[in-house]
């Protein structure tokens, strides 16, 4: 029997070339006659620009044009948002400034140069002369009057809108008690760790524009950057190549990506811009950024009656693809893995003399999931049970799926409390409470922070994301054999060039190192999506699955009149079909396909399909984090003692994979809660611009992370996974926070805005006595 | 990412060195391991015209000890020194705040040198020469002169160091007898700079008390410095917990701290504190 | 224009470079060797690793002029004879990348780490890979990819 991969720790063939050096990202591909692009961009963070002298840049050696707003802001079209929201405030967001800056880091000139180096030159000598104008920095108080961002709106509110369902008023007034919470999510910069770049080549003969580009979403940006620049889609070839790292930073259409296809055309040489860090910090898009207010209602038995959430979302100066859209998926998530009748979110976007927000890893679900986490914790402190009692108490039981929530959602399957039981038992929960109380009692600061969540992944259906919820896949068998898969998702980092292959080795028989997985290029692949949402392989991977059915499909009925026997069935398995003592390999059939001499009457040669993959309902993995914490008590440092977490994202392909997203996952999150933050000063000055200043997570940061799953299969796809991308980032920054504030509880504190650093610590014991 | 042109020459001899320096006066560099100016270079918030490279002179890369005295030439690595058997024996000061320093591929290349006369307030081995009251030694074009460590860090990434000179040793006499020595420190999470460093050298009596003591602290304030007041109320005491506390309760008296997007001027006063009073208890045990 | 004579992965080269190139533009552009990335200007992601006379470095913070008369390996020069080294085969098989864009840098300082002590610790694995950011990981397959190679390595 052949051997199966679905289930296993298959090691990824993506990996031979990564670890040798042999990977191609966008600045290891070299075309001859290159030119080099840098970008001078905006030091203010608003300010009117009165002139711009490009003249001695000009001069410089080895330059071969200088552009600024002026010279392309007619040319290349606005850079685009695909969020459609009721009476949203939509700036002109041009590829370069034009009349004022927005943000520190806004592009203003673009340098073309033979070389780097020299483009790097002459960008100091772009003299630009600008006027200040007052800065808007913290959406809560743009909200409520002052400066304006956009002179032409009049305000800084970008959008107002409410959702949920049930009469949460109500449901807050009956209930015994109601808590209230002011709650940040700071700005955090997704560092991925390629940063951002561009290679643009125009072949004239052709008409065809390459745009080799760090994204996520190839097809997507193709359409977009189009429509930039004003010329025929399947005129425009776009290629991701190897792509390191996205995290949501590049499922993004910018500016600097139409502008590079332009100046190739402009000037017909290929152009490379490759994005700095310093410039990665300043205009790539930020996530999270949202001031909220929590309001949440209870009975004294501890049942949930309602929760309200307002929140200022920080678009910042424009919108990027999916800005205001943000917040909204916030909104849908606000149930978390409970029974709450009622649910309201009033999301007020805010401008802001900032980078655009937008999704980083999670995208609004973290927020959501930290608001719950936060208020359920909240009103396990003020009831004085245990945070898992209260849990317990709202979590729907097995039986009540699909669960319909109060902000519109079918959660398609869930066992809350078994991975909550499971985690619990590794954690070794009842003993940890008890260590924990003879700590106290020696003086020690001990925490220990629970969240059970539950995530919105496998985005989506249609009919709930703005532009087309599915994904596409063709898989061809080859004539002599091989397998080769096209994939619309655009895997970077995920390993699903070894997952999709591990299915299709399954379903064919075939030994994966015979199946090459193709993603990336518009000109290979056919339509797609992309890459982001934790949906790679639950719709990626689920049209791989359709499309290898309908292959077997045909492959099955030309095996059959191979085998002589038409109406009857044949048994396929290991790779083979059968009749009688009779067998084909479907290699045979493959090449019987493509020679053409021996096919049913009503068969078309060859052997491949495609499929376009539409999911009926996004799905909902869930599980349980456990973060214990000791706190110095002199120095206020966070040192974990355990961190233990249960995951369920349904059947899993390949655990290796699982496991590195969870991994990943956590690790953003723990940055997030001790760590990360995008400081902009008064003045709109970035502080936190360098990697200096920016803590990533380091190795030494992390603790030993116990794993486990259940699995609870949703019927949404065939194969029954769900998606885990995001997992980590979900589930672990409410455990971290909830376990600092845990071991901090002796001294009244029942929240703690991230992240968490030391000093803040050590004032709460400080002030509060101690010992 | 991308420094300013500028010219390069290896020195070959340290008279080479120094009489470039005097050539080119301000428009120079001096490049060791580079690890403090190239960054800076790359953010082109330095912009020298010439850099002369030191690092290839060999007299200038040494750890020896003479006459009770152990010398260190400026552009010897940090990994140098971390490894070097003999400090580890002679000492172990400065093999462990080798270990706290960046991460090893800074270790493997920049100097200890370079690093002092860069003197970043953030910098490890300020406090630990400061603690080994070492001498460092200065070669400009009317020779040497000796600088009392004390002397040498003047402020923020500034030193005593005078245009034409160029940093050539640190040296210091052996620590005899009961010695107990350690570096403690707390880490930038994002820079892996010190915000709080203290490198303590205890030297014990026949009866286990304290002779003498030194005590560096860097991170705290604009420039590294001497905890005196910590420093004279060890002097004769038994190192018990009391004393050791009580002593490093002045570890940051007087000191106008430095405040930072991570770190209050008055977090950082408290920090110099606890990690003085914690690298005495480490090293004084080390002692016994 | 300065001369310089390195030899990289076993093959001498004479080159004339700029004083200020980077080593890491050097080995990427003059000597396409493409597989030692940039991550920063900060010297604090590691991504650049190389061994220069067998000592693990950060090429973005050394300019090629230094490396002068040095041998130098990047990652391309890691595998010899078409097999893989040790750290290369521990990373593989333990899933210690995802997008690959940080790995060379931290196969390089792995194996820095497992030339100084070949027998490390979970910790001292954590703190000799202190210069080098993962943002996929997590750093626990790393780890464990490290600890795998060390095993192999000893084997060997």
């Amino acid at each position: 029997m052949a051997e199966k991969y679905f289930g296993k720790r298959q090691k990824r063939t993506e990996d031979p070339r990564l670890i040798q050096g042999l990977a191609h990202y966008v600045d290891d591909i070299k075309l001859p006659d290159t030119l080099h692009a840098v970008f001078l961009r905006s030091i203010y963070a608003h300010a009117r620009i009165k002139s711009i002298d490009t003249s001695e840049a000009k001069k410089a050696p080895r330059v071969i044009a200088v552009y600024t707003g002026k010279d392309v802001s007619a040319k290349i079209g606005a850079v685009p948002c695909a969020a459609a929201l009721p009476e949203l405030k939509v700036p002109d967001h041009r590829v370069l400034a034009t009349d004022k800056t927005y943000f520190v880091g806004h592009p203003v000139a673009v340098v073309v140069a033979e070389d780097r180096y020299a483009a790097r030159d002459a960008a100091d000598l772009i003299q630009v002369d600008y006027d200040e104008l007052p800065v808007v920095m913290d959406e809560e108080k743009a909200a409520q009057g002052g400066p304006v961002v956009h002179e032409q709106f009049k305000t800084n509110i970008a959008y107002k809108l409410t959702a949920g369902e049930g009469d949460v008023e109500a449901a807050l007034k009956s209930a015994d008690k109601v808590i209230q919470q002011r709650i940040l999510h700071r700005r955090l910069a997704p560092i991925a760790m390629e940063p951002r770049g561009v290679l643009a080549r125009y072949y004239p003969g052709e008409q065809e524009l390459t745009l080799w580009t760090s994204t996520q979403i190839p097809h997507l940006a193709r359409t977009q950057i189009a429509l930039m620049l004003g010329m025929a889609e399947n005129k425009l070839r776009l290629i991701a190549p190897e792509v390191g790292g996205g995290f949501g930073s590049k499922l993004n259409v910018y500016g600097e990506e139409a502008l590079l296809g332009w100046i190739a055309m402009q000037l017909n040489r290929p152009v490379k811009w490759i994005e700095t860090r310093r410039e990665n910090i300043q205009a790539t898009i930020h996530g999270r950024g949202q001031t909220g207010y929590i309001e949440i209602g209870y009975k004294n038995d501890g049942t949930l009656t309602g929760l309200r959430y307002n929140v200022y979302a920080d678009m910042g100066a424009y919108f990027q693809l999916l800005t205001p859209a943000i917040p909204t998926l916030t909104g849908l998530m606000l149930s978390g893995c409970y029974k709450i009748p009622a649910i309201q979110i009033n999301i007020t976007g805010v401008f802001t003399n900032k980078m655009a927000t937008d999704a980083y890893r999670g995208a609004g679900r973290p927020e959501a999931t930290y608001v719950v986490e936060r208020a359920l914790d909240l009103v396990a402190a003020e009831m004085g049970k245990d945070p898992v009692e209260v849990r317990r108490k709202n979590m729907p039981a097995p039986h009540e799926f699909p669960f319909k929530t109060a902000t519109g959602l079918f959660y398609d399957s869930g066992n809350y409390e078994g991975a909550l039981k499971k985690a619990l038992d590794m954690a070794n929960y009842t003993k940890l409470r008890d260590d924990q109380s003879k700590a106290r009692k020696e003086g020690r600061l001990v925490g220990i922070g629970v969240s059970t969540y539950v995530e919105i992944c496998a985005i989506g259906p249609s009919a709930a994301t703005p532009a087309g919820g599915w994904e596409s896949a063709t898989v061809r068998i080859e004539p002599t054999g091989k397998v080769t898969i096209l994939t619309g998702a655009s895997p970077h980092g995920q390993g699903q060039e070894t997952s999709f292959a591990q299915v299709a080795g399954d379903e064919l028989g075939v030994n994966i190192n015979d199946v090459t997985v193709i993603h990336g290029d518009t000109a290979i692949v056919q339509y797609g999506i992309g890459t982001f949402g934790s949906r790679g392989t639950a719709v990626g991977g689920t049209a791989v699955y359709y499309a290898l059915q309908k292959l077997k499909e045909k492959a099955n009925k030309l095996a059959a009149h191979m085998l002589g026997v038409e109406n009857g069935p044949v048994d396929f398995k290991d790779g083979k079909f059968s009749k009688d003592g009779k067998s084909v390999t479907i290699q045979e059939v493959a090449l019987t396909a493509y020679l053409g001499k021996n096919l049913p009457a009503d068969m078309e040669p060859g052997l491949s399909a495609i499929h376009f993959f539409e999911p009926k309902n996004f799905t909902f993995p869930f599980g349980t984090h456990i973060a214990v914490v000791e706190i110095d008590r002199e120095t206020g440092e966070v040192h974990f003692q355990r961190y233990v977490a249960v995951d369920d994202c349904g059947k899993v392909i390949n655990p290796l994979l699982v496991d590195g997203q969870v991994q990943g996952g956590i690790v953003q999150s723990l940055g997030q809660a001790l760590y990360e933050e995008i400081v902009y000063d008064e003045q709109g000055q970035l502080v936190s611009g360098t990697l200096m200043d920016y803590a990533v997570p380091r190795a030494s940061h992390v603790p030993w992370l116990e794993l486990d799953r259940t699995e609870t299969p949703t019927d949404v796809n065939p194969m029954g996974v769900k998606g885990v991308g995001e997992a980590g980032t979900i589930g672990a920054t409410p455990a971290i926070v909830a376990a600092v504030v845990d071991a901090l509880s002796p001294f009244g504190i029942r929240h703690l805005d991230m992240p968490i650093k030391p000093e803040t610590v050590w004032r709460i014991i400080g002030k509060k006595g101690a010992a | 990412m991308i420094p300013n042109s500028f010219d390069y020459v290896a020195a070959k001899s340290l008279d080479e060195a120094l009489s470039l320096l005097g050539k080119h006066k301000d428009d120079a560099k001096v490049l060791a391991g580079g690890h403090s100016l190239i960054p800076a270079m790359k953010l082109r918030l330095a912009q020298p015209q010439i850099l002369i490279d030191i690092s290839r002179i060999k007299e200038l890369a040494y750890i020896r000890e003479d006459d009770g005295q152990i010398r260190i030439g400026a552009t010897t690595t940090h990994y140098q020194i971390e490894s070097s058997d003999l400090l580890r024996r002679a000492c172990p000061l400065l093999p462990e705040t080798a270990t706290f320093l960046g991460d090893v591929q800074v270790r493997n290349k920049g100097t200890i040198g370079g690093s002092l006369a860069h003197a970043d307030p953030g910098a490890d081995w300020p406090a630990a020469v400061i603690a080994l009251n070492a001498e460092i030694t200065a070669a400009g074009p009317k020779g040497e002169r000796t600088i009392k460590v004390e002397q040498f860090f003047t402020g923020m990434l500034s030193t005593a160091l005078q245009p034409g000179e160029i940093l050539r040793e640190i040296r210091f006499s052996v620590p005899k007898g009961r010695v107990g020595q350690c570096y403690r420190k707390f880490r930038h999470p994002a820079s892996g700079f010190a915000v709080v460093g203290v490198a303590v050298s205890l030297l014990l009596d026949g009866s286990g008390k304290c002779q003498s003591a030194g005590v560096g602290v860097t991170g705290v304030s604009p420039k590294p410095y001497r905890a005196s007041a910590v420093e004279n109320a060890l002097k004769g005491s038994a190192l018990d917990g009391k004393s050791m506390s009580g002593a490093a309760a002045h570890a940051s008296d007087g000191v106008d701290a430095n405040t930072d997007l991570f770190a209050s001027g008055e977090y950082r006063r408290h920090l110099a504190v606890v990690y003085t009073r914690r690298a005495l208890e480490m090293a004084s045990s080390r002692a016994k | 224009m300065n001369k310089i004579n390195v030899s990289v992965n076993g093959v001498s080269h004479q080159s004339e470079v700029e004083p200020r190139m980077l080593l890491v533009h050097y080995l990427r552009e003059a000597l396409n060797l493409t597989g030692t990335h940039v991550g920063c200007e900060t010297s604090l992601c590691g991504a650049c690793t190389v061994l220069v006379d067998g000592q693990a470095v950060k090429s973005c913070t050394l300019f090629a002029v230094q490396a002068d008369g040095s041998q130098i390996t990047t990652i391309e020069g890691m595998a010899t004879d078409g097999k893989l080294h040790p750290v290369q085969e521990g990373f593989w098989e333990h899933h210690g990348l995802q997008c690959g864009y940080c790995t060379p840098g931290m196969i390089m300082a792995a194996a820095q780490i497992l030339a100084r002590n070949p027998d490390p610790s979970d910790e001292e694995i954590r703190h000799g890979l202190e210069g080098n950011l993962c943002r996929c990981t997590g750093y626990q397959h790393i780890v464990q990819a490290v600890q795998c190679a060390a095993k192999k390595a000893k084997k060997q």
